[in-house]
């Protein structure tokens, strides 16, 4: 019985002659199975008080009042509200239009408005029960059609928080002479991170050192240019350290800034170290989700299935503040085109305004929402030209020395048909959709097959990693060992591992001699946020050039030969630290040459390299339950170079996990812009029992720009599995579902819905799924 | 089983062995042995994913029972055995089920990996060789959002495959 094509790979023993491309073992791992692994809620200070935060339970309008409860003796207990904030009341980030604590005006339920502490922490849930804020409710937003409605301004001059324009060829000359001419609106829900740790932070005042926080989260820098700005303190008075990290896919990239400044906030208040951890539902309602979104296709294609060109409207739902919005909102448009040849596009789309919590950062960035659109669209179009999903595909797929929807040439000798076929031939594809196309007319479970072909670009977009300017240190050290700096953080992923195979590798010492420093700010250089599936290639190889930097020191010095035994680099780096004291080498990001990206065109290199995939979804429907599952699962990617087979099976199942999750259960009820279900209990996300086999394929082509020839793995998963299994469904029922989370009620109720208008209606005419 | 007639407040001597040894800690009747274990025995790998049951990070053994300690009142756990993950390892070396973790990337970000590791133990005791249904069934209330499971369920196939070894 194996249920993993790569789990036999791991090597737990001494160096392999080439660490790259073999499964050492995971560098914080034995911390993680023996629970000695430390994580926020596991620290305790001396003296430590803890804190909770009194929320806003209205969406939108002006505070009166604030008072507290007579029943409560007050004097215990720290209290802080936004007079009590050092610095600049917000949370710096893109815009600072977030404020971290309300003054005043309400934006959204469960915002921040009054900070207590306390030192027993079962005395916090009376006391936030006993701050009453009074208001007068103002008018509030709860949709993006309301936003755009503009009936009520609720954010700037027209509640748009930025807007994008992609334009290629002409499009307008290509409706008439089109053949067909195919629309579809796709929607996607929010979704939640649901990382098993709840977010959390320490922060500890002193008026010499001034701030230090510790915390779970994914960007220590960002955090740091936050508590700068809020605390009122120079760079070097703040300091940031990450702590074991339990899952973040996003969730921990923008929201930590908002608790560390509340810790913050109080400590500098009460002079005292202050614990600020969250319980599930708070975390559920408070922090940041996917953002909801929608798409509007309307394509216009030749006889035999050619794409001519298309307008694409997209559309995502921001909440209150500005956020992180604009940058989501970016990749979604670049990827909205899909791995797709468009002669003529025409891209546009916005980030609107609500009155909810501000949507945030999550695995895929926009992307698994403008990609959930192209993908059932081009199963639409396929149904109504009168293709297969499969030839509609490859008809239209890029090639190399095509270009993108942004203009940007395929450089790399991708072969899109090629990993399609071998993706099919995975799934046995043509032979069960011969079965169940015999089988679903007599049985009450409906069966089908549904593909999804993507890319996925990595590292920062466009101009992204050049403003980035990411910076990479490594040390030799008295022991003879290699310590790793950088700000790039481990939270499941496994920067530890990667990060320290690379330098091994670099180095032609053992995996076991290379060790990563704690993500502290006072310690590593910025090599930039942990996002953007850009640590492995874009950190990555900034870790092999400081490597080499690292050698090449010793080298020059006359200390190490041109070539050594991986002691005798032990050897050199103890006699160097010995006699010269530190040594160090630092490693600066070069962009690629003949890279270019226009910042206002929106025209140019996007990505420095795209992931490939075709993934194929097998997926049952059970007539009497109406319940939708998952049987089989094909994942076929080409992500460059695989530098640790374990770690990227891990990445890509897990992926797929969380996006049939996406697809299948995880269904955010809104009311008045509040998360009804913000337990455990009643929002469902996969279970042991709920995933069906994933088989996961790696082809390698590599990638000049990345480590070793690594792209970026992280997100990619996430964004097929969605249109792969709703393409799936259609399939099965031969009703056209375009909306997820799609729920068992949600296909009962389309299903019976298409038989009343059966009824209604004498001639039925097939609607195009 | 709780006394209604203990007055509210009123911290109670509880005695337990946990993880081998004898301990004695005094705790409100309704304090969750989740909290007795984190913050008076100082054992902090059990953790806390949602206070309600659901997730099974702060799964422990109890008297050989698979449990939520955040669901246990501290009451209840008077007189118990208790196997937390820092029992597992003897001695420095680790038990076969968390090298088998380690081996086929099990473990991700870690903060499910106590409970699912107590949840797979608990598994192997009543079944040694399970099937893939069984191993999903054993750990269903367990959650991970990290691995998509399948390397867990495979570390626990490899442990039944090789016996487990202590």
């Amino acid at each position: 019985m194996r249920f993993c094509a790569y789990c036999e790979g791991v090597k737990l023993t001494e160096s392999e002659e080439t660490i790259i491309g073999t499964s050492v073992p995971r560098k914080e791992g034995r911390d993680k199975v023996t629970g000695a692994a430390r994580y926020v809620d596991d620290i305790r200070l001396p003296g430590m008080l803890y804190g909770a935060t009194v929320r806003s339970k209205i969406a939108r309008g002006k505070i009166k009042r604030i008072s507290f409860s007579p029943e409560i003796d007050w004097n215990e207990y720290v209290i802080a509200t936004a007079k009590d904030v050092p610095g600049k009341n917000c949370i710096a980030l893109i815009l600072d239009d977030q404020p971290c604590l309300v003054d005043g005006v309400i934006n959204h339920p469960e915002e921040p408005v009054v900070l207590i502490a306390h030192p027993d922490k079962h005395a916090l849930a009376k006391a936030v029960e006993g701050v009453v804020i009074e208001s007068d409710p103002l008018p509030a937003i709860y949709s993006m059609e309301g936003s755009e409605k503009q009936s009520e301004i609720i954010w700037g001059t027209d509640n748009i928080f930025k807007s994008f324009l992609i334009e290629k060829g002409d499009v307008d000359r290509v409706w008439a002479e089109a053949d067909f001419i195919v629309e579809g609106e796709y929607f996607t829900g929010a979704q939640e991170h649901l990382y098993i740790e709840n977010n959390g932070m320490i922060a500890v005042f002193d008026s010499v050192a001034g701030v230090t926080v510790w915390g779970s989260l994914q960007c220590p820098f960002y955090v740091h240019k936050a508590l700068m700005a809020l605390c009122g303190l120079p760079e070097e008075k703040i300091r940031v350290v990450q702590l074991e990290t339990g899952g973040a896919f996003g969730g921990k990239e923008e929201y930590p800034s908002m608790i560390a400044g509340h810790a913050s906030i109080l400590a500098m208040k009460s002079g005292r170290p202050v614990k600020i951890v969250y319980d599930r539902l708070e975390d559920m309602v408070a922090t940041t989700k996917r953002h909801p979104s929608r798409t509007r296709h309307r394509t216009a294609l030749r006889k035999d299935g050619k794409i001519l060109g298309g307008e694409i409207d997209f559309t995502i739902d921001g909440g209150a503040y500005a956020t992180l919005s604009s940058v989501v909102l970016s990749r979604g448009t670049i990827h909205a085109g899909g791995p797709y040849l468009w002669p003529s596009v025409r891209i546009r789309s916005k980030a609107v305004a609500t009155n909810t919590p501000p949507h945030g950062a999550f695995r895929g960035f926009g992307a698994p929402q403008s990609l959930f659109a192209m993908e059932r669209h081009m199963d639409r179009i396929a149904k109504i030209v009168g293709l297969s999903p499969v030839e509609i595909r490859r008809r239209n797929f890029l090639q190399p020395g095509q270009t993108t929807t942004t203009e940007q040439v395929i450089r790399e000798p991708i072969n899109l048909s090629d990993l399609l076929d071998k993706s099919l031939a995975h799934a046995s594809y043509k032979a069960k959709k011969e079965n169940f196309a015999r089988e679903n007319k007599t049985s009450s479970i409906k069966k089908g097959m549904g593909i999804a072909a993507f890319l996925h670009g990595a590292g920062f977009t466009g101009s992204g990693e050049r403003y980035l300017d990411s910076v990479v240190g490594m040390e030799g050290t008295a022991d003879g060992s290699v310590r790793i700096l950088v700000s790039s953080t481990e939270f499941g992923q496994g920067t530890n591992t990667v990060l320290c195979q690379i330098a091994a590798e670099a180095l032609g010492i053992p995996y076991e001699s290379v060790t990563i420093a704690q993500a502290d700010t006072t310690i590593v250089p910025n090599s930039g946020p942990t996002v953007a599936s850009r640590t492995a290639m874009i950190v990555g190889n900034l870790v092999r050039s400081a490597a080499i930097g690292l050698k090449q020191t010793l080298q020059l010095d006359g200390t190490l030969k041109k070539t050594f035994k991986p002691a005798e680099f032990g050897a050199a780096c103890r006699k160097y630290v010995a006699e010269k004291g530190l040594l160090r080498s630092l490693a600066r990001y070069n962009s690629p040459e003949g890279v270019y990206w226009d910042d206002v065109t929106y025209k140019g290199e996007a990505y420095a390299a795209y992931a490939w995939a075709v993934y194929v979804a097998e997926v049952s429907v059970d007539l009497t339950t109406y319940a939708a599952k998952v049987e089989n699962f094909v994942a076929l990617q080409e992500i460059g170079k695989v530098l640790h087979p374990v770690l990227a099976e891990g990445q890509i199942i897990g992926g797929i996990a969380q996006a049939i999750g996406l697809a299948l259960y995880e269904k955010v009820l809104w009311q008045n812009g509040r998360m009804l279900n913000g337990q455990m209990t009643n929002y469902i996300m996969p279970a042991s029992c709920d995933l069906p086999p994933i088989r996961v394929v790696f082809e390698e082509i590599g990638n000049p720009h990345g480590a070793y020839g690594a792209k970026g793995i992280g997100e990619l998963p996430m964004d097929g599995p969605a249109p792969a299994i709703l393409n799936a469904i259609v399939d099965a029922l031969g009703v056209p579902f375009d909306s997820i989370p799609l729920l068992p009620e949600d296909i009962l109720e389309a299903i019976t819905r298409r038989v009343q208008s059966r009824q209604q209606i004498t001639s039925p005419q097939e609607s195009p799924c | 089983m709780l006394n209604p007639r203990l007055p509210d407040g009123t911290r109670l001597e509880i005695s337990l062995t946990v993880n081998g040894a004898a301990r004695t800690i005094h705790a409100y009747p309704m304090t969750r042995l989740l909290d007795v274990l984190r913050e008076e025995l100082n054992l902090t790998g059990t953790k806390e994913g949602c206070g309600e049951g659901e997730c099974g990070s702060c799964s422990i053994l109890m008297d050989g029972f698979l449990v939520n300690s955040c669901l246990i009142p501290a009451l209840q756990a008077n007189g118990t055995s208790i196997v937390t993950i820092e029992g597992l390892a003897n001695d420095n070396r680790l038990h076969p089920l968390q090298k088998a973790f380690l081996e086929c990337g099990a473990a991700q970000c870690g903060i499910c990996t106590p409970g699912m590791i107590l949840a797979a133990l608990h598994l192997l005791d009543k079944i040694p060789q399970p099937s893939l249904d069984e191993i999903r069934e054993g750990l269903s209330g367990n959650l991970c959002r990290c691995t998509g499971y399948f390397q867990i369920f495979e570390a626990v196939a490899k442990l039944s495959r090789n016996g487990v070894a202590d």
